[in-house]
C-alpha cells in the first residue's frame, strides 16, 4: 500500500523569551493509506504538536514530513491550506465549530472553500448520517456537547480527506456520548476508506486502531501494532 | 454507502467571501450596528455641510442677478467724470442710477433720530429679483409720490406706520411703506445702518452731500442677452480703475459671495469632519476587540483550508459594508439635516435657498463611510493574517504578533486620508498640514496623557486606599481596558466645545469697548468746519465731555517713490496693491501718537513750519501695501492741490480697537487750512442719555451723521452669537459622536465586567462596592477626559489670543462650571446604566448567560 504519510527525523522547538523548549525530537514514522493509527502518552508528551505538524498547520525545524506524497516543507502557509482543504479532515477535542455558523453552513464550509456548487446538498447528506437531520439549522451554542461533536464528524468527512486527524475526540464528552462518537468515526472511515490518525490520552480507543504510537518527552518509545 | 467523490479543486470566490461575512455578521449584529453608529453623526454632519455648501453655491449663482439687481454696475465714490461718463454712454447708459450714503434720520411722529444708509434711486431698479415691501404697490409707488421705503427693523423698532413721515437733512418725506428687503442686502451686515430708499432726485434738497461726505455714487446697466461678463469686466475694469471708478458684474458679485460663504462652510466642515474622526477612533476601538473575539475562528477556518487572503477579507468585507450602510444612513441624515440650516442661517445670507440634493455630497458621504472605517479597522484586522492555525489545537499558545511595519504603513494611511480630505477641501496644502498637524498634537496629547495617567496610577499605585477605590483604579489599566478610547473620546468632545467658547471670548473681547472713562462710546461723523464749536457746545450743554475734536482731511496717493498712480497701475510687475492708488484717504493732523499706536521705524515729527517735503507718519500696513519705508516719498492729491511728502515714520496700529485709527498721519502746521470736516467722539452714560442727544443733534446739524458704538458692539455680539450657534450647532455633533464611542466602549468591555463583577459578587461583594467600584471608575475616566480636554483647549485658545489676536483674553467660566462637571456626570450616568443589569442579575443567572 502507499504511504500517505511519512515523517522522517522530526524535530520541532519552541522559545519562550530566552528560554529554548524542545517539544518533539528525532520523530520518524509511515502511515499507510486506510490504515488507522493512534498517537498516545502523557500530557506534555508532545502528541497535539507531533498531529499539528502532520497535518501542514506549522513548520517542522528540523526534519521533513510527506503529506498524500508533498514535502510540507516546500509549501507557504496557503498552499498547505489548500492541501488540508483537498486531503485533510479534523476532529477537535473542543468541537471547534464556528459559534456564527449554523450546523449545516459548518459542514459545508470546507466544500464551500473548494467551489463545489452541492456543497449544502452534501452536508444535510452528511448530516443525515451522523443522525442530526433535524438540527441542521441550530446554531453551536444550541447544541449538546455530543451533537456539536458530530457535526464536527460531517464536516471532518465531508471533503472526502484522504487523512482525518483527531485531537482527543472524546475529551470532553461523558463516556457514553463518546463512545457513539467514536462508533460513529470508525464508521465513516470504514465507509469511506479514510486513513485516520487519532491523539488520545484513552488507551482503550487507542486499541481500536491498527497502530499505536507512543511518546514520552517529545521522543517516540514505542510503535506498536494492535492485534485482532 | 456514501461514495467518495472527487471534486475538482478551485479556489471559492468573491460570492463566498461575501456569504462568510453575512453569516459572521449576522451573528454580531448588534455590535456592528453600534460600530456603525460611530461614523453615522460624523458622515451626516459633513454631509449636510458639503450638501448645503453646494446647494448655497448653486443658489447664489443662479440668482446672481437678483443679488444685484442688475447685469453689472459701475460705482464710485466721487461724482463721475467726463472719460466715465463717456464710458456709460458707450455702453448705451445706465438703466438706472443711485446716490447712497450714510446720516442720521428723525422720525417727528417719535421724536426718534437713527442712523441709516440712505439710497436716493431713479430708474427701474431692481431690474432682477423684487423690493419687497408692505403694501407691496409701495415698491412701485414711492418714486411718484416722492416718499421713502423705511426698513422694517427701524419701523417696529421705533414703532413708525407707513403714512408717518421721515426727517432726512432739510426735507420732510412721508413714509409710503415698509421696505422688507433689498436685492442683495442681509439682515445683519446692515443693521448698523439699515436702508431708507428716497427718489433720486430729492437727494439734492436733503443738503446732506457736503465736503467730506462719504458718498457712494451707482449705475445699474441691463446687458444685451448673451453678453460676456468677464469679457467686459476684463476690457472695462482697468479703465474704470484709472478714473477711480469700479465695475462689479453679476458674476463676479455672486462668486465673491460664494466665496465668503465657502470659508465659512470650510471652517464648519472641519468641525464636522473631526467629530467623524472621533467616530473612527471609536471604530478602531471596537473592532479592535471584536477581532480579537474572531481570532479563534479564523484559525478553524484556515484549519480547514481558508488562505490568510480569505479570511482577511472576511472581515475586510463586513468592515466595509458596515461602513457603506454607516455612509448611508449618515448621508440620508446628512441631506435631511441641511433643511434646518437656511433656519439656522435667517439673516445672515442674502437670497432664498432652494435646497436640493448634491449628488457630490451623496459620493463623498458614502466614500466617506467606506474608506474610514476600512482604514481605521485595518490595523486590527491586520491581526487575522498572523493567526496560525494551530491556535485551534493549542488556544492561546501564541499571541497574535502584529509587524511594527503594518502599523506604521495604517498610520501613514490615515495620516494620507485626513490630509488629502482637508486639502480637498481647503485646496492650500499648508493650511491642511497645519489642520492635520493639530489633529495629531490634540490626538497625541490626549493619548499621552490617558497612557501616562495608566503608567502613574500603576507606579504609584495607592496601596492604603479601601478596596472599592483601588479595583476602580485598577480597572482603569487592566487588559483590554478602554481608558485610551474613553478619554479620547471624552477629550476631544470637549476639547472642541470649550475652544468654541474660548474663541468666542477672544473675539468678543476685541471688539468690546474699553471700560476706561476716557474711551468714547459715540462717534460723530461729517461735522463740518465751523459746525464743530456748536456741536461741541450741544455734547457739553447734555453733560456729556468731548473726548476727541478730530480734524479729517481726504487725499488721494498721486504718485510713490516718484512714480504716477496710473503708471503703476498700468504695470503688470508692479507688487504695490491696488487699494493703496484708489482709495481715498481720510487723513488726520496731530502732535502726538494716540493710545493704539506704537513706533515701528523713523522719528516722529510734532509739527512743521514749511510744506515743502512734509515728514509724514504711515502705518505698518500701508507700508506694506505700497512697498515704502522711511525716507520714501509719497505725493498726494489734496482736493486738486498736490502735497509732496516723505515718509518719517512707521507706526503699528492696533485696527481692532474700536477707535478712529489712521493709515496716514501729518505732523501740525500744513494741513490746518486744507478742506476739512470733523469728527467728534463722546461717551454717553446711557441709552436714554444717548437717545437724547442723537435727536438734540439731529435737529441741529442734520449733517451729522451719529454712531453709537454700544450699537455696533450689539450688532457684532449678535453676529458672533448667531455664528456661534451654528459652530455649537456641528460641535454637538462631536459631543454625540462621543456618547455613541463610549457607549460602545461600555458595552464592548462588558462580558469582561461582568465576569469580573460575578465573581467579586460570588466572593461576597455587595451590590453597592460594585456599583461604587464602576461610578469610581467611570469618574475617574470623566474627570481626565474632560479635565485634559477643557485645559488643552485653554492652552490653544491663549496661544492663538496670543500669537494670532494679539491678546489676552479672560477665559468664561462656562466650560469650567457647566461643560466639565456635566461631561463627568454624562460619563458616569452612561457607565452606570450599562452596568445596570450586571449589577442587578444574581451570579447564577449571570453566570449561566455568560456561559451561552
Amino acid at each position: 500500500m502507499a504511504k500517505i504519510l511519512n515523517i522522517d527525523n522530526l524535530g520541532k522547538t519552541y522559545s519562550s523569551g530566552s528560554k529554548e523548549l524542545t517539544v518533539l525530537q528525532d520523530i520518524s514514522f509511515d502511515i499507510e493509506e486506510g490504515e488507522t493509527f493512534s498517537i498516545v502518552g502523557p500530557s506534555g508528551s508532545g502528541k497535539t504538536t507531533l498531529l499539528g505538524l502532520c497535518a501542514g498547520l506549522d513548520q517542522t525545524d528540523s526534519g521533513s514530513i510527506s503529506l498524500c506524497g508533498t514535502d510540507l516543507g516546500k509549501l507557504n502557509e496557503d498552499e498547505r491550506a489548500q492541501l488540508r482543504n483537498k486531503h485533510v479532515g479534523f476532529i477537535f477535542q473542543d468541537f471547534q465549530l464556528l459559534p456564527t455558523l449554523t450546523a449545516l453552513e459548518n459542514v459545508a464550509v470546507p466544500l464551500e472553500l473548494r467551489g463545489d456548487k452541492n456543497a449544502t446538498k452534501r452536508a444535510v447528506e452528511l448530516l443525515g448520517k451522523v443522525g442530526l437531520s433535524d438540527r441542521i439549522h441550530h446554531y453551536p451554542s444550541q447544541l449538546s456537547g455530543g451533537e456539536q461533536q458530530r457535526v464536527a464528524l460531517a464536516r471532518a468527512f465531508c471533503n472526502n480527506p484522504s487523512i482525518l486527524f483527531a485531537d482527543e475526540p472524546t475529551g470532553n464528552l461523558d463516556a457514553e456520548t463518546g463512545e457513539k462518537v467514536v462508533q460513529l468515526l470508525f464508521d465513516l472511515n470504514k465507509e469511506l476508506g479514510t486513513t485516520l490518525v487519532i491523539v488520545t490520552h484513552d488507551l482503550e480507543l487507542a486499541q481500536k486502531t491498527q497502530r499505536i504510537l507512543r511518546l514520552k518527552g517529545g521522543r517516540i518509545i514505542e510503535q506498536q501494532t494492535v492485534v485482532g | 454507502m456514501i461514495e467518495k467523490k472527487t471534486t475538482p479543486y478551485s479556489k471559492a470566490g468573491f460570492s463566498w467571501l461575501l456569504k462568510m461575512a453575512w453569516r459572521d455578521g449576522r451573528a454580531s449584529g448588534g455590535k456592528l450596528v453600534l460600530f456603525m453608529a460611530s461614523i453615522v453623526l460624523g458622515i451626516a454632519a459633513v454631509v449636510s455641510i458639503l450638501s448645503f455648501g453646494e446647494n448655497l453655491k448653486d443658489n447664489i449663482q443662479l440668482q446672481s442677478k437678483a443679488l444685484m439687481g442688475a447685469d453689472f454696475i459701475i460705482d464710485s465714490g466721487k461724482p463721475p467724470n467726463e472719460r466715465v461718463l463717456q464710458l456709460m454712454d458707450s455702453l448705451g447708459g445706465a438703466n438706472a442710477k443711485e446716490i447712497n450714503f450714510a446720516s442720521m434720520a428723525a422720525f417727528p411722529k417719535t421724536d426718534a433720530a437713527k442712523l441709516v444708509q440712505v439710497r436716493g434711486i431713479e430708474g427701474g431698479f431692481p431690474f432682477y429679483g423684487e423690493l419687497e415691501t408692505t403694501p407691496v404697490a409701495a415698491a412701485k409707488e414711492y418714486q411718484a409720490m416722492g416718499a421713502a421705503l423705511v426698513d422694517a427693523t427701524v419701523m417696529f423698532q421705533l414703532g413708525i406706520q407707513p403714512g408717518d413721515s421721515i426727517k432726512v437733512g432739510n426735507i420732510t418725506l412721508p413714509i409710503a411703506g415698509v421696505l422688507n428687503s433689498v436685492p442683495g442686502s442681509t439682515a445683519i451686515f446692515s443693521s448698523v445702518a439699515p436702508p431708507i430708499l428716497i427718489p433720486y432726485r430729492l437727494i439734492e434738497e436733503t443738503g446732506l452731500i457736503q465736503q467730506g461726505s462719504r458718498v457712494d455714487y451707482e449705475y445699474y446697466f441691463v446687458a444685451k442677452k448673451g453678453a460676456d461678463m468677464e469679457q467686459l469686466d476684463k476690457i472695462l475694469d482697468p479703465q474704470l480703475d484709472a478714473e477711480d471708478a469700479d465695475l462689479d458684474t453679476h458674476t463676479s458679485t455672486s462668486e465673491r459671495l460664494g466665496r465668503r460663504y465657502d470659508n465659512f462652510g470650510k471652517f464648519l466642515n472641519l468641525v464636522a469632519f473631526i467629530s467623524l474622526l472621533l467616530g473612527c477612533v471609536g471604530i478602531a476601538s471596537a473592532i479592535n476587540i471584536y477581532i480579537k473575539e474572531k481570532l479563534r475562528a479564523v484559525a478553524v477556518l484556515k484549519c480547514l483550508g481558508a488562505t490568510r487572503k480569505q479570511t482577511f477579507m472576511i472581515y475586510l468585507i463586513q468592515i466595509a459594508i458596515m461602513g457603506l450602510l454607516g455612509g448611508i444612513i449618515g448621508t440620508v441624515a446628512g441631506l435631511l439635516l441641511q433643511q434646518l440650516f437656511p433656519l439656522l442661517l435667517q439673516g445672515l445670507i442674502p437670497i432664498e435657498i432652494q435646497i436640493a440634493f448634491s449628488a457630490q455630497a451623496i459620493f463623498m458621504g458614502l466614500l466617506l463611510g467606506v474608506l474610514m472605517s476600512v482604514l481605521f479597522a485595518l490595523y486590527p484586522l491586520i491581526g487575522t493574517l498572523y493567526v496560525s492555525p494551530l491556535q485551534t489545537l493549542r488556544v492561546g499558545a501564541e499571541g497574535v504578533k502584529k509587524s511594527r511595519k503594518a502599523l506604521l504603513l495604517v498610520s501613514f494611511g490615515i495620516t494620507m486620508f485626513v490630509f488629502l480630505f482637508a486639502l480637498w477641501l481647503l485646496k492650500d496644502w499648508r493650511y491642511s498640514l497645519a489642520f492635520v498637524g493639530a489633529i495629531l498634537v490634540t490626538f497625541s496629547i490626549l493619548g499621552g496623557v490617558a497612557n501616562l495617567f495608566m503608567k502613574g496610577i500603576k507606579k504609584y499605585f495607592p496601596i492604603s486606599w479601601g478596596f472599592t477605590a483601588r479595583q476602580s483604579l485598577l480597572n482603569l489599566f487592566r487588559p483590554q481596558n478602554q481608558t485610551l478610547t474613553l478619554v479620547l473620546a471624552i477629550g476631544v468632545g470637549t476639547f472642541l466645545i470649550s475652544t468654541l467658547y474660548f474663541t468666542k471670548d477672544i473675539l468678543l473681547d476685541q471688539a468690546s469697548i474699553e471700560s476706561n472713562t476716557n474711551s468714547p462710546n459715540m462717534i460723530l461723523l461729517d461735522v463740518q468746519t465751523g459746525q464743530e464749536l456748536a456741536v461741541a457746545n450741544t455734547i457739553e450743554k447734555n453733560d456729556m465731555p468731548v473726548l476727541d475734536n478730530i480734524p479729517i482731511i481726504t487725499m488721494r496717493v498721486e504718485s510713490i517713490k516718484g512714480v504716477m498712480s496710473n503708471e503703476i497701475r498700468k504695470d503688470t510687475t508692479s507688487t504695490i496693491n491696488q487699494w493703496v492708488l484708489n482709495h481715498e484717504f481720510r487723513v488726520t493732523y496731530r502732535d502726538s501718537l494716540i493710545a493704539s499706536e506704537t513706533m515701528e521705524a523713523g522719528e516722529w515729527t510734532r509739527e512743521v513750519t514749511t510744506k515743502d517735503l512734509v515728514p509724514i507718519s504711515v502705518s505698518d500696513n500701508f507700508a506694506e501695501d505700497a512697498k515704502v519705508q522711511v525716507g520714501d516719498e509719497l505725493t498726494f492729491n489734496v482736493q486738486g492741490v498736490l502735497l509732496n511728502t516723505v515718509i518719517g515714520s512707521v507706526r503699528t496700529v492696533d485696527w481692532s480697537r474700536m477707535q478712529l485709527n489712521f493709515s496716514i498721519v501729518f505732523p501740525k502746521g500744513v494741513l490746518e487750512e486744507a478742506p476739512q470736516f470733523r469728527v467728534l467722539t463722546t461717551k454717553v452714560p446711557n441709552e436714554k442719555q444717548s437717545a437724547l442727544l442723537q435727536k438734540e443733534l439731529v435737529k441741529q446739524f442734520p449733517n451729522v451723521s451719529i454712531l453709537d458704538l454700544r450699537q455696533v458692539l450689539s450688532v457684532i455680539e449678535g453676529l458672533l452669537e448667531k455664528i456661534s450657534w451654528i459652530i455649537n450647532f456641528m460641535a454637538f455633533f462631536s459631543i454625540l459622536t462621543g456618547i455613541i464611542v463610549l457607549l460602545g466602549a461600555v458595552r464592548t468591555s462588558k462580558y469582561q465586567r461582568i465576569k469580573e463583577s460575578v465573581l467579586l459578587r460570588t466572593i461576597g461583594a455587595s451590590s453597592k462596592q460594585i456599583l461604587k467600584i464602576t461610578a469610581l471608575e467611570y469618574t475617574y475616566l470623566g474627570v481626565l477626559g474632560g479635565l485634559s480636554g477643557i485645559l488643552l483647549s485653554l492652552i490653544g485658545s491663549q496661544l492663538l489670543a496670543l500669537l494670532v489676536f494679539k491678546t489676552s483674553f479672560v477665559p468664561s467660566m462656562f466650560p469650567f462650571l457647566v461643560l466639565f462637571p456635566g461631561i463627568t456626570l454624562l460619563v458616569l450616568s452612561i457607565g452606570l446604566l450599562n452596568s445596570r443589569s450586571v449589577i442587578q442579575s444574581p451570579p447564577l443567572e449571570v453566570l449561566r448567560k455568560e456561559g451561552r
